[in-house]
């Protein structure tokens, strides 16, 4: 079984029955594998390496496809930690990547500013706006906490079209890019490799900060509120980290995005885009990092790969959905076993 | 210096009074309990005392500080832990789990300790697996720390309970309801514990409870409240022959059925 | 326009506006206080009630009933039935497997069945808007310079109509006493005897059936109807729900036509005009939330610990 940090041992160790179903056994083989750590790193370091090398083999269309998936990932991993860890159902994770956006682009476009100079800014604002939105939803539960974060996230979309300094309905055009050290940041592979360094950082951050005191915190009062402030936990304090933790990731993404595409419109911002990132979320495993992971791939290969469908893409999403949270709401990515009910009773299947 | 002390403690909601200027304190290192006919308002009061309720008159003084307008987890932080009448425990995560979030407020590492790791940051972790593995044993569950906490007999849900709330490392525990559930002998081991828990870990325990038995037991002192007032106080025989608390209970002399 | 007429168009608009909000707001408020769910696509049937009707007018305009008022009247009751069933099967389907499940697999549910009712809409009508074409006129009355037009008159009298029934029918019949109870304890009513599933079926035909009307009606009012109206009604009928009070009948109406009002007299206001009226709601709502979150009629909620 895996030990983590501090030797905890992740699942349920008591597994009464053996395990008969062959492709559960087959995983749980697959989880074993990885918890050496000598197997882990060397598969992750030739991940890597492939990922690395790839920009030198392939188009330029596979190329804009990776970015975007890359992009995904950290845009996912941001919600997931609002989502996923702390278990709080935003719907306006978008108005986050707008502002890290719009910050990056206003501060180029209208005062010269070097980009690498917007990025703290950028994330100072992610954080004012985590708060602005964490602040007066602290007292709602999930259905309301949904609504509420849809509404902002209109409202920055709204904002964003309404005022000159964003340049209205039309966005920002003509964002410069910048240069790293001399070297020019225009291709596309120099984006690929920009995004991809982001996810793997926000990759480190999340399997960090998941088995820490404040992951574990984020559990808690994702599974009851009051029990964890009644064991010491600030929950105002924990709820609004998730948030601007989240925020910072979706803003960065964002900067990174205004530099690439070099223009930005308030139409990027739309509803269908927070909801892109959520299913990419839920379809993968909500709370679980390499399931968000698999959930961003899904998200922009599936449209790419069956260019056909067009039309109907959100509509299947929607059944995709439907189907998911009624037959596997625990997403696609696979557990180990050994977490199910046990051989004992309960009291209460006792008394009903 | 007592340790608790409640002055005229009032609470009212919306047309009733469950807390009803009850006055009362306790000593450091004892052992009491609160009774009282169901609806009396014992939960309220303890409520109030850990800051889930403010009461609107009156003042808590704990450790001769005022609490009454402090948020829970800073009560609990300042050493005043709880548990529920009707289990709350963190259902999908493990048992080991459960208890660590316990020394929550006894550690300080955030998001650059998470991120970063450093000396201070891990020395954390490994006290809190400690502390935990010590709770887990005190109530004696330890073979079952990674099993899922909702998985466990109604029994062994009740220690994690008590163990989440002693890996906060309180002062004064407060426990509602304790023995809600449990079968005889779980009673006696429960009668042991809070012994042990007060004789080994120096922490006093105030408890809600409704079985007479175990009350006798275990208490020096006993608190009775009825209708949000306290009518009686005193020794386990003071209050047991108290004419208020057997009517409260009872009834009186004229209503009661021959 | 004088002040006093300017405040009369406000009233007449605002008025009208928050019936459509308090419509809709009465079938998100009933629904969440039977279930405790706010279901996303209940905005998104209000626009599906809205294409119901406007096929039906478009098919049997030649007939006798033609597009007038009455041909308007019989679309907007067949519309409201079939929208009503859309609303108990997908009960049945999306809501009804999960009612055991974590509140945010039933949210992530409802906005599944929301994207699946706005992208159908989307591929039929192929994304462009559908001009509802009524035999109406534009005639109407004239107080002062403020002019209105006989439709608003109907609809808004309509829009109260209803509510006014759908009052009577939750305090003076047996299936309103049922949905009240469900509200405040379901297992006992199942205990009780009571057929929960019939009446929380029967709660969203209701809802679901009052929203259509509404569509309806925004159908005939604007003029033309759009995949995806049903969005921004979606945040303001939940804000008038709050405003009034959730899983409240009569706070639904109130809100509605509270939040109605304030709209109209909110684009008046020279910072914020039409632009920001949309963000001037929505603040209202998270004032709401902040101070008042039960609502203007409701209660302080104490939750037992």
């Amino acid at each position: 079984m895996k030990e983590n940090q501090i030797g905890l041992q992740t699942a349920d160790t008591q597994t009464a029955a053996k395990q008969t179903n062959p492709l559960v056994r087959f995983v749980d083989k697959l989880y074993e594998l990885f918890d050496n750590r000598k197997i882990r790193f060397s598969v992750i370091a030739v991940a890597v390496a492939v990922l690395l090398y790839l920009p030198m083999r392939t188009n330029m269309y596979f190329m804009e496809v990776m970015t975007n998936v890359w992009f995904y990932v950290v845009m996912c991993l941001g919600l997931n930690i609002i989502v996923g860890f702390a278990g709080l159902l935003s719907l306006g994770y978008a108005a986050f990547f707008a502002v890290g956006a719009y910050t990056t682009g206003i501060l180029i476009l209208r005062y010269g500013m070097s980009f690498w100079l917007t990025l703290p800014i950028s994330a100072l604002m992610a954080v004012i706006a985590g708060l602005a939105i964490g602040t007066p939803t602290l007292k709602l539960r999930s259905d309301y906490l949904a609504i509420v974060t849809l509404g902002f996230g209109e409202m920055t979309r709204l904002a964003a079209r309404n005022m000159a300094i964003t340049g209205r309905a039309t966005g920002l055009v003509g964002i410069s890019r910048p240069y790293f050290f001399g070297l020019h940041l225009y291709k596309i592979n120099h984006y690929y490799y920009a995004f991809l360094a982001l996810a793997i950082i926000a990759i480190f951050i999340s399997y960090r900060l998941m088995d820490s005191r404040l992951g574990r915190a984020w559990k808690c009062i994702r599974e009851d509120e009051d029990a964890a402030e009644a064991m010491g936990i600030n929950v105002v304090a924990i709820r609004l980290y998730a948030f601007i933790l989240g925020s910072v990731f979706g803003a960065l993404a964002g900067s990174f995005m205004a530099i690439k595409m070099t223009a930005i419109s308030p139409d990027s911002f739309l509803f269908t885009q927070s909801v892109n990132i959520l299913l990419a979320v839920v379809l993968g495993g909500m709370g679980k990092i390499p399931g968000v992971i698999l959930g961003a791939f899904v998200m922009v290969i599936f449209p790419e790969v069956f260019r056909g469908i067009g039309q109907y893409r959100m509509l299947i999403f929607g059944l995709v959905l439907l189907i998911l949270m009624i037959y596997r709401p625990q997403g696609l990515w696979p557990e180990r076993s050994g977490g199910g009910p046990i051989e004992e009773k309960t009291c209460k299947d006792e008394v009903i | 210096m007592a340790l608790l002390d409640i002055k005229d403690l009032t609470l009212r909601f919306g047309g009733i009074v469950p807390v009803n200027k009850v006055s009362f304190y306790i000593e450091e290192g004892s052992i009491e309990s609160l009774i009282g006919p169901n609806g009396a308002g014992k939960t309220s009061l303890f409520n109030c005392l850990t800051g889930f309720y403010k009461a609107q008159e009156g003042d808590i003084l704990f450790q001769g500080q005022s609490v009454m307008k402090l948020k829970p987890h800073k009560i609990t932080e300042l050493g005043m832990a709880r548990t529920f009448q009707n289990l709350r425990l963190f259902k999908n995560l493990t048992v080991m789990e459960n208890i660590m979030s316990g020394m929550h407020c006894r550690t300080s590492a955030g998001l650059a300790g998470a991120v970063f790791r450093p000396p201070a940051q891990k020395a954390e972790e490994k006290k809190i697996k400690e502390v935990a593995i010590e709770c887990l044993d005190f109530v004696g569950i330890l073979d079952k720390k990674d099993r899922i906490a909702k998985n466990l007999p109604y029994g062994d849900q009740r220690r994690v309970e008590w163990a989440r709330a002693l890996a906060t490392q309180p002062k004064l525990l407060l426990l509602d309801e304790p023995a809600a559930g449990l079968n005889y002998d779980e009673k006696m081991q429960l009668v042991e514990l809070i012994r042990r828990i007060r004789d080994e870990l120096k922490i006093t325990v105030f408890l809600i409870e409704h079985d007479m038995g175990l009350v006798m037991k275990v208490s020096e002192r006993i608190f009775v409240i009825d209708y949000g007032m306290k009518i009686a106080e005193g020794t386990v025989q003071e209050v047991q022959n108290n004419p208020r608390v057997i009517e409260a209970y009872l009834g009186k002399e004229e209503d009661k059925v021959v | 326009m004088s002040l006093q007429e300017i405040i009369i168009q406000q009233v007449v608009n605002g008025l009208l506006l928050g019936s459509f909000y308090g419509l809709v707001a009465l079938g998100y408020s009933m629904v969440y206080g039977i279930v405790k769910l706010l279901n996303f696509a209940h905005a998104d049937v209000y626009m599906v009630g809205g294409f119901c009707s406007l096929t039906f007018l478009t098919l049997f305009k030649d007939t006798f009933l033609g597009n007038g008022w009455a041909g308007i009247v019989a679309a907007m009751l067949v519309s409201m039935v079939i929208v009503g069933l859309l609303g108990v099967i997908i009960e049945r389907i999306a809501y009804k497997p999960l009612r055991e499940a974590p509140r945010l697999s039933l949210l992530i549910t409802a906005l599944g069945v929301s994207m699946i009712l706005y992208n159908s809409v989307m591929v039929v009508t192929g994304g462009e808007y559908r001009a509802y074409k009524t035999g109406l006129g534009f005639q109407g009355i004239s107080i002062g310079s403020v002019f209105i037009t006989h439709t608003q008159l109907i609809l808004t009298v309509a829009a109260v109509a209803l509510m006014f029934i759908l009052h009577l029918f939750i305090t003076r019949t047996m299936y309103g006493k049922a949905m009240r109870a469900i509200s405040m304890d379901l297992d006992c009513c199942r205990l009780m005897g009571v057929n929960c599933n019939k009446i929380i079926a029967l709660t969203f035909f209701v809802g679901t059936a009052l929203a259509a009307s509404a569509g309806t009606m925004a159908g005939v009012y604007y003029g033309s109807l759009h995949f995806f109206m049903g969005f921004a009604i979606g945040i303001k009928a939940f804000t008038a729900a709050v405003i009034g009070g959730i899983g409240i009948i009569p706070g639904a109406m109130l809100g509605g036509l509270l939040l109605g009002l304030l709209e109209s007299f909110g684009t008046q206001i020279p910072f914020i005009g039409s632009e920001w009226k949309d963000v001037f709601s929505f603040s209202i709502l998270i004032i709401i939330l902040i101070f008042k979150p039960t609502g203007l009629l409701g209660k302080k909620e104490s939750e037992r610990m």
